[in-house]
């Protein structure tokens, strides 16, 4: 009995609940037809939000006003500079995920590096970061139409079982950021900082390395979140990136980890990540048009996190 | 006789320097502005007139509209990413029910700040993020305004469209209109005691509270006035434009923020200006896109134009903070 309470005040249940329940609607709904490929396309599209939603955790987890708003920008960005770059051959995927990668941690070094010299709130350095970061998109990806490599496309819509290979690869890479945040100097550095940014100052840890660090990782795996979508999408887009906005702040709260900082969880961005890509699933099986999409899924989002209720938040 | 009278103090004391840096501080944003204006006049004489500001400044009005609206939830240390899409919204209802349907459309425009109202209470009863509330609520205008209006199209009502091509005589109508707007939340937010508590309520809330005043009360107060400019901004946009698109709105969110913080606004502590929200907004519009096209650049640049100019004001902000100390 005491292990059932114990499973329930876990704070991620609840997303992976909710991504049931949505599951089930639509299963309920279709008379069980499409039960398991809805299961496949919502784990192949869920990566995605996970993977940024995992960076933008970190940099919540920082402390009240640590966001990054670039993300969608930065993914843009990597994405045309991955296509370019590994340029339709195989030989090059490699070399094209670097490159993206590196794209994606210099924007995310770029970011730190506002905020540290001009000493101003994240959100605006992120925000005037996303400005210029935009503009070189469009300008750089101007009537780029690289396709990805055939190999690299196939990559990203691999599947074995029915369960996509790059799903379990982002398992493994939760895995290992849930380690990282609860069992390593860094992570544990992260949560302190959060806590209490003068009494973790105080207590020896390297507030301004850290800070970096989370910036940089979070930029980091929104470039490679970019190189992806432009695999499993066939193609670079300047708009690639647009939803993973509010996608990767929803997720991080939604997941259970705390705004005002200090308080990370890991699998409930898994959780949350299904439940919303399961929630547009089952819209869309409705048949419902795009502007009830729209409003519903907002009204969910609000009414997710009005539920959950906030904690007092210490300013 | 050593003690010196208040206002003698030598120039080269730290507190003379400090004050001096503090104004400093405060012209920034006009400052700006102006070396925004003399680049246009130096690149291109014949703008600097009647007709060219007309045309210039043309879409500043629904900018700075935005601005200011962004400005009261950042007076209450909230921020909303809603108010892009929610001018979008108000614009499609502008140009459809507003015009075939006035008093439906009165209606719908007054509940849409009620909502807002709602949101302010929400946000303060349930103790939320603002970020993520109005990040959804941005979802739910976007949708509303595509059910509104699928297509691109509608037409302003002709009131509107009067106003809005108003010629006063010398002085520009988009400088009047920026004047008017600064001038009239100037003396609402700074010069009345209400107003002091509204902006109290973000720079000591505690304080606040003790003194006896509800701190639901300005939060509703502040998230119904952005509420109400969202909607100006709105019908102002539509009024130039003439007709609405869903997606219409969209870039505000943004150039809202952006237009607060150029103005000297801070996040946190309650300090905004209502004079400088809308000069950081006349800043924006300008140097976005009449400025670059006057230098040749190409318009794939005009929100690194953006960017850049917020940087740059933020890096010189910092350089004047450091003599401040």
């Amino acid at each position: 009995m005491s292990s059932v309470r114990m499973v329930l005040e876990k704070p991620w249940i609840w997303s992976f609940a909710g991504a049931l329940v949505v599951w089930l609607a639509t299963v309920a709904f279709t008379g069980g037809y499409g039960a398991g490929g809805m299961v496949t396309a919502a784990l192949s599209l869920a990566v995605f939000t996970v993977i940024v939603g995992i960076g933008q955790m970190f940099v919540i987890t920082l402390g009240p006003g640590n966001v990054d708003l670039s993300l969608p920008a930065n993914i843009g960005l990597a994405s045309a500079v991955a296509m370019k770059v590994m340029g339709g051959s195989d030989s090059m995927i490699l070399v094209g995920l670097l490159a993206a990668l590196a794209c994606g941690a210099a924007i995310g070094a770029i970011n730190y590096l506002l905020i540290w010299a001009l000493r101003i709130p994240p959100i605006i350095a992120t925000l005037s970061a996303s400005f210029i970061i935009q503009s070189v998109d469009i300008s750089y990806g101007r009537g780029l139409q690289i396709k990805p490599p055939p190999g690299f496309a196939d990559f990203t819509n691999w599947q074995v079982l029915g369960i996509p290979v790059l799903a379990m690869l982002t398992v493994i890479f939760t895995i290992g950021a849930a380690l990282a945040l609860q069992r390593m100097i860094y992570g544990r550095s992260v949560l302190a900082i959060g806590q209490n940014i003068r009494a973790a100052w105080l207590a020896g840890v390297h507030v301004g390395r850290i800070r970096f660090l989370t910036y940089t990782l979070c930029g980091a795996l929104g470039g490679i979140d970019g190189a992806l979508l432009a695999g499993y999408f066939r193609g670079a887009n300047v708009d690639i990136g647009n939803e993973y906005l509010l996608a990767s702040i929803a997720v991080v709260v939604i997941g259970g980890t705390s705004v005002a900082g200090g308080k990370a969880n890991v699998p409930g961005v898994w959780g949350a990540g299904l439940f919303l890509v399961l929630l547009l699933t089952m819209l869309n099986t409705f048949g419902v048009s795009a502007g009830v999409r729209l409003v519903l899924t907002g009204l969910i989002i609000v009414g997710v996190i009005t539920a959950a209720g906030g904690e007092k938040a210490v300013r | 006789m050593t003690a010196l009278a208040p206002g003698t103090v030598p120039r080269t004391s730290p507190r003379g320097s400090a004050a001096r840096a503090r104004m400093l501080r405060s012209l920034l944003p006009a400052l700006s502005l102006a070396l925004v204006l003399i680049a246009i006049a130096w690149l291109n004489p014949r703008a600097i007139s009647y007709f060219g500001f007309n045309l210039m400044l043309n879409l500043a009005i629904p900018i700075a509209l935005a601005t200011i609206a962004q400005m009261f939830v950042i007076a209450g240390n909230e921020l909303d990413l809603s108010i892009g899409t929610f001018v979008g919204f108000v614009g499609c209802v502008t140009a459809t029910w507003l015009r075939e349907a006035p008093l439906l459309g009165v209606l719908v425009l007054l509940g849409s700040i009620g909502v807002y109202a709602l949101l302010g209470a929400l946000i303060h009863l349930r103790n939320l993020p603002s970020i993520v509330v109005t990040l959804g609520m941005s979802f739910v205008w976007q949708g509303l305004a595509i059910l509104i209006l699928p297509k691109p199209g509608g037409k302003a009502p002709d009131w509107l469209l009067a106003i809005i091509s108003f010629k006063p005589p010398y002085i520009p109508f988009p400088i009047l209109a920026a004047l008017l707007i600064a001038a009239v939340v100037h003396f609402g937010l700074m010069r009345t005691s209400y107003g002091v508590i509204l902006r109290g309520s973000g720079g000591n809330a505690a304080a606040l509270r003790r003194a006896g005043w509800s701190l639901l009360r300005t939060k509703i107060v502040l998230f119904a006035l952005t509420g109400l400019f969202g909607v100006l901004s709105g019908m102002a946009l539509i009024g130039i434009t003439t007709s609405a698109d869903a997606n219409i709105g969209n870039g505000y969110t943004l150039l809202s923020i952006a237009g607060v913080i150029l103005g000297g606004g801070e996040f946190v502590g309650g300090r905004v200006s209502p004079i400088g929200a809308v000069i950081g907004a006349l800043t924006l519009a300008l140097a976005a896109s009449p400025l670059l096209t006057f230098m040749h650049i190409p318009p794939d640049w005009q929100v690194a134009a953006n960017g850049a100019i917020l940087i740059i004001v933020l890096a010189a902000r910092v350089l004047i903070s450091r003599r401040e100390r």
